[in-house]
């Protein structure tokens, strides 16, 4: 049965798409359109429809159009529902979000942490709501999924939590980042006390996150055969630099890694964990943090990257305040720009001329309520 | 307070002692009067002083043959090669092999009762996993100032560091229930580390301050009440019960040397 749309509907669709598109413009093609825009009802240019306006913007910022998007969700915590349907819902919020963009994005990224606990039935709940994105799915593994059984589960439903892909032309990598030295023999614990442990965000008795020699050594051979200008994009769960020791906000073995990919023109890391907006760089690496939908994390009290704009601390009264989602558009040299979909506020776009500039360019609101 | 009390033998060591002690009395075997061992943890909870004089009060054993003088209960269990002795909680018992004496056997039976209680060491535990901040240094009072005839002229060191044992354990007794969503009473399984790891972004100082979204000037303990009863998902806080007094307490402690400044948003 083919179904006909009237020229009402799909008006208010051309329109939909055009500002959710504003949205996520930088200050320059923002310009261009608001130009454009101006001059249409002027006169000067034949207004008709939307179109046109969005074709105007593009054609004079053709270099800055993504050469593909995709989307994120991460840092979800689920409990069973009984337990706690608020990261349920949190997570299904997230899963129409993405689902609602327009277009679909080519894939959708899960940067880990998908379950609490690590627990069976946490992370079957969360594997059976993310059966309901429309577009495929990329999982990375996060702390919360692996040490109650060390991975069994998650790898029963997800497989290897290691391994690289290429999407139109840009080499992703997606790296088991949280891998601790082993606390929990010496101290006797059970499965679920060591899991209890990792979990505890500022719980001391864990190690720090590694990416690993066995990884590390992955990861040099896979890159080995791209060329120095190859574009590069690593997921990671641990940021894959030093931020603050104490709430594991902290990859060990970051220097290391960080030669491994030294010889590129430029990197991409986007990690989870952190649950907030993050953005930092280190030479050619430039790294992003992910927004969680569970709760979201303070900023730390020392170690923090100069290029971060903190966003404003979030609101208790106000629920789901400083969580969301988001997508990243991928630009044709490789590098991202960061859209930061928040729940409840404006959503928060760190462009790639932002980190490209060291912070000169298109700096994003700072805000009025720090986190302290 | 000058003497140690009892009541802090919840320290490893003291209660260890204690309970040779008794064992040596009930169990008949006067030989059995082996210092226990010294773990690591002891010296926090227990009053240092007097548990090496206790020490040095006991006998220590000869080399390993009280074992084979124990109780009579030994020779009616003739069969076995093993012995049971009563804990000195005096509620549990500890079965250990007959010829195990001196500092094995009482590692032994030290074991045990670290196993039927291990909530023992509970402060040692919560400043290892929490990072406790330890509270001010007060040992510039023993300098003696305006002289030992002045009621406040006159600490010893050991009024400085029960002060401080004191004291840390309130707030490490904050730091359990604000780590633990049972303790909070939370519905949801969430605990208040969830948004505030090491209490970060508590800002207690703050407080008094006119909170718009209650429409009226909060104290910290009614945002911690108002955080159980909603994030948390909780039953309302008695504001003067043990509850919200230790998670005030840990709170505080964690934001040691920052400025007070009520009214700040």
């Amino acid at each position: 049965m083919t179904i006909f749309k009237s020229i009402e509907t799909k008006y208010m669709e051309e329109r939909e798409s055009f500002f959710r598109g504003l949205q996520n413009l930088d200050r320059r093609s923002f310009l261009k359109v608001s130009g454009a825009a101006l001059a249409a009802t002027a006169g000067l240019a034949a207004p008709h429809s939307f179109q046109p306006v969005t074709v105007a913007a593009d054609a004079g910022a053709a270099e800055s159009k993504p050469a593909f998007r995709f989307a994120y969700i991460s840092d979800s915590h689920l409990y069973e529902r009984d337990v706690n349907d608020r990261f349920v819902r949190g997570l299904l919020r997230a899963v129409d979000d993405v689902n609602n963009l327009d277009p679909q994005p080519d894939f959708v990224f899960y940067g880990g942490d998908l379950a609490q606990l690590g627990q069976v039935k946490e992370l079957e709940t969360g594997a059976q709501i993310l059966k309901n994105l429309k577009a495929p799915l990329r999982i990375m593994v996060g702390e919360h999924d692996w040490y109650l059984d060390m991975g069994q589960k998650w790898q029963e439903l997800y497989g290897e939590p290691t391994y690289s892909f290429d999407h139109k032309g840009v080499h992703f990598v997606v790296l088991n980042s949280v891998v601790e030295e082993d606390f929990w023999t010496a101290r006797g614990m059970t499965p679920m006390e060591r899991m209890m442990t990792v979990a505890g965000l500022d719980n001391g008795l864990q190690s720090p996150f590694t990416v690993g020699e066995a990884q590390r050594k992955w990861l040099q051979e896979d890159l080995a055969k791209l060329p120095d200008d190859a574009r590069v994009i690593v997921f990671s769960h641990s940021p894959l630099y030093k931020l603050y020791k104490p709430w594991n906000f902290w990859t060990d073995d970051a220097d290391e890694v960080q030669a491994i990919l030294k010889r590129f023109k430029q990197v991409v890391v986007i990690h989870g964990h952190t649950h907030q907006l993050l953005t930092n760089r280190i030479d050619n690496i430039y790294f992003h943090g992910l927004l969680g939908t569970a709760w979201p994390w303070p900023y730390a009290p020392e170690g923090m990257p100069e290029l971060t704009i903190e966003m404003s601390r979030p609101d208790p009264f106000n629920p789901n305040d400083g969580c969301g989602d988001g997508e990243v558009h991928v630009h044709p040299d490789g590098l991202v720009d960061k859209v930061y979909n928040l729940w409840n506020r404006n959503p928060v776009t760190v462009s790639r001329t932002y980190l490209a500039s060291w912070g000169k360019q298109d700096v994003p609101p700072k805000p009025n309520r720090p986190s302290y | 307070m000058r003497n140690p009390s009892l009541r802090y033998c919840a320290g490893a060591s003291l209660a260890g002692m204690i309970c040779f002690l008794l064992v040596a009395l009930i169990g008949g075997c006067a030989e059995q009067v082996a210092p226990p061992p010294q773990t690591a943890s002891a010296p926090v909870e227990s009053p240092p002083s007097p548990a090496p004089a206790e020490a040095e009060a006991q006998p220590s054993p000869a080399a390993g043959q009280t074992a084979t003088e124990t109780s009579t209960t030994s020779d009616t269990a003739a069969a076995s090669e093993t012995v049971t002795v009563g804990s000195c909680d005096g509620e549990n018992t500890v079965t250990v092999p007959k010829e195990l004496s001196g500092q094995p056997l009482a590692d032994a039976l030290m074991d045990q009762w670290k196993r039927d209680h291990p909530e023992a060491n509970w402060v040692t535990e919560q400043k290892e996993k929490h990072a406790l901040v330890p509270p001010a240094d007060n040992s510039d009072l023993l300098k003696g100032g305006q002289g030992k005839d002045h009621t406040y002229g006159n600490y010893t060191e050991l009024d400085i560091l029960t002060w401080a044992r004191e004291t840390e354990k309130f707030a490490a007794e904050g730091s359990r229930i604000f780590h633990s969503a049972d303790a909070l009473g939370s519905t949801i399984a969430v605990s208040c580390d969830m948004c505030h790891p090491h209490a970060a972004n508590t800002h207690p100082e703050t407080y008094p301050k006119f909170q718009p979204q209650l429409g009226r000037v909060a104290l910290l303990r009614d945002m911690i009440d108002w955080c159980i009863e909603n994030p948390v998902r909780g039953e309302h806080l008695d504001p003067n019960g043990p509850t919200m007094r230790a998670l005030e307490a840990y709170i505080m402690a964690q934001r040691k040397g920052v400025p007070m400044n009520y009214g700040k948003h």
